[in-house]
């Protein structure tokens, strides 16, 4: 027995009902990449703009109020979702930008500082000095791997990074790597392309000890999880709109009061200032400090509108469905001679990414005949690109699976598969 | 797309393998996918340029190699950039394949349709064009 109604379910996905390739039902297996979207989202965002569409937090008509407050009770409603309070959730236009928000905090602190400029009070505790370290993972999204990378080019302050077991999991084996040089530990959530889901509670222990602060980045794990930020012990979380049933353009970032107060602005402009003069300006407080410019308001409301399928699911039930997805998954492509799964063959503490590699044929070509069969899987490195080098593959195949797919779709795969071994003979 | 004469280069490659005689090497990679080829040219004293190449992908990227190889190694550079041009031209669409510039490259008309994978077929051939202007053979040729 399924924990979701999947039927029911697709029925809410006008895209679902559209064929592929000479008519082939679509077998759309790419979530991980954008998931698609109800048409209960699509509804709301076409509402707003045929009902209430006006630039928020500006102008004194009664759309301008209609907007601000559908705007401001999406940020209110998606905040809760993952148990914070609104004003800590700032509107980002994916996660990759939200990330970037966080390490441009570091540099332009740590610029200002060097200046005797003016900083935000508590900003010292993102003021970088050479030799001081940033902590990352070998399975980062390069999202949240290269915004590091040019943190430290840029401050002299060094990155290390988490090894990986064979197994496709964390290496915690060296605690040495947490150091009180270590200002920032940024990680996944989960891995999205091994599946991998990290054990958050020992990382954020180990950071603590040493004053560090952690970012978690929750792309794969909002959508498909339960996650409350109120339990998880991280300082800032961030995540994209896209991949949880949500509109394209709009991501979150959530962070702690005090740090998100503490930190000086991204991308600067209208909307996140207090007082401007030709001398000089002052900023507003978060989270309009980090949103400049006339924010995505039928964005937020599509993305407060995917929250509330999501929250009527249930997100105990989402993860539970995709788990026995995934096990199917695992176990159809390991019955498949000559299949390797890259990432954990265990599926307890492993979402539903599933990568693959099959001797002798490239991800491309794989991918090539599972789409003249319908089937809509990611070849490539999926912007992990470190991950196949520690794994010493040049690309993998990645099934991922949500809400709206079922066993019907698993067993498509594997016959899919199948079908590419025989094609090319190997 | 995977036509026969495809495969068949896939599985058998022609003049795979890297000379140790060379004026300029190239490296270049397909970052969506991590299709990789290393090029080596060697600029003959009749301006001919003699290549030699190691790649790692998928079947179209390593076919195309084979083809390139088949079709442009000993040519000069007016007359593999040619090729080069026609190759690109058909994949875009804009000419009929003509088998007397491209040999079994014709075959790789079908790519066209699958705009994700036009790279993979460019891939050594852009290589190829890179080297051989780094090794200074449009100055040789004439
Ligand atoms: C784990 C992870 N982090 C970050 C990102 C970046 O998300 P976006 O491209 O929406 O900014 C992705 C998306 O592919 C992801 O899977």
């Amino acid at each position: 027995m399924s924990a979701l109604d999947v039927a029911s379910i697709r029925a809410d996905f006008p895209i679902l009902k559209r064929t592929v390739r000479n008519d082939r039902r679509l077998v759309y297996l790419d979530s991980g990449a954008t998931s698609q979207k109800p048409y209960q989202v699509l509804d709301a965002e076409r509402n707003f703009y045929e009902n209430h569409n006006a630039a928020v937090h500006r102008g004194a008509h009664q759309l301008a109020e209609e907007a601000t407050d559908a705007f401001e009770h999406s940020r209110a409603n998606i905040a809760d979702f993952i148990g914070a309070r609104a004003d800590d959730l700032v509107f980002t236009k994916n996660a990759t930008e939200a990330i970037n928000l966080v390490s441009y905090a570091f540099l332009n602190a740590t610029l200002k500082a060097t200046r005797n400029l003016p900083l935000p009070d508590g900003a010292e505790r993102f003021v970088l000095n050479v030799g001081d370290e940033i902590l990352v993972t070998e399975m980062e999204h390069h999202a949240n791997l290269i915004p590091w990378q040019e943190l430290c080019d840029k401050t002299g302050a060094t990155l290390r990074w988490i090894g990986l077991t064979d197994e496709g999991r964390l290496d915690l084996s060296d605690t040495s790597l947490f150091t009180s040089k270590t200002k920032m530990v940024a990680l996944t959530h989960q891995s999205n392309l091994l599946g991998t889901v990290n054990d958050i509670g020992r990382i954020v222990i180990a950071a603590k000890a040493v004053g560090a602060l952690v970012l978690l980045d929750a792309c794969q794990s909002v959508p498909h999880m339960p996650v409350d930020v109120s339990k998880l012990g991280v300082d800032f979380l961030t995540w994209s709109g896209h991949k949880m049933l949500g509109p394209l353009g709009i991501g979150c970032l959530w962070g702690r009061t005090e740090l998100l107060a503490a930190m000086p602005p991204f991308i600067t402009g209208g909307s996140m200032i207090e007082t401007v003069s030709m001398q000089g300006s002052t900023f507003a407080a978060p989270p309009k400090r980090f949103e400049a410019g006339v924010p995505m308001a039928a964005q937020a409301v599509g993305l407060s509108r995917a929250v509330d399928y999501l929250r009527e699911l249930g997100m105990e039930n989402v993860a539970a469905h995709e788990h026995e997805l995934t096990v199917a998954a695992i176990a159809g492509l390991q019955g498949i001679e000559g299949v390797r799964i890259i990432g954990p063959t265990d599926a307890t503490d492993r979402g539903s990414a599933v990568s693959f590699v099959l001797d002798g044929l490239h991800s491309h070509d794989v991918g090539q005949v599972l789409d003249e069969n319908g089937i809509a899987v990611r070849v490539g490195h999926h912007c992990a690109w470190p991950v196949c080098r520690r794994y010493e593959v040049p690309a993998t195949t990645r099934a991922t699976f949500y809400i709206y797919n079922d066993l019907t779709d698993v067993t498509a795969l594997v016959d899919g598969v199948h079908a590419a071994k025989k094609f090319f003979g190997v | 797309m995977y036509q026969e004469i495809i495969l068949d280069h896939y599985k058998h490659p022609h003049g795979k393998g890297l000379s140790s005689e060379f004026a300029s090497e190239v490296h270049h990679v397909n970052p969506t996918c991590g299709d990789e080829i290393t090029l080596r040219v060697q600029v003959l004293a009749d301006g001919k340029i003699a290549v030699s190449y190691d790649n790692q992908g998928c079947s179209i990227s390593q076919a195309s190699a084979s083809i390139m190889y088949d079709q442009i190694n000993n040519f000069d550079f007016a007359a593999g950039d040619k090729a080069v041009e026609h190759l690109i031209a058909m994949l875009q669409r804009n000419v009929e394949p003509d088998e007397d510039i491209l040999g079994d490259g014709i075959a790789l008309v079908g790519v066209a349709q699958y705009p994700a994978r036009v790279k993979c077929a460019l891939l050594a051939w852009m290589a190829w064009k890179d080297a051989a202007i780094q090794a200074g053979a449009i100055e040789e040729q004439s």
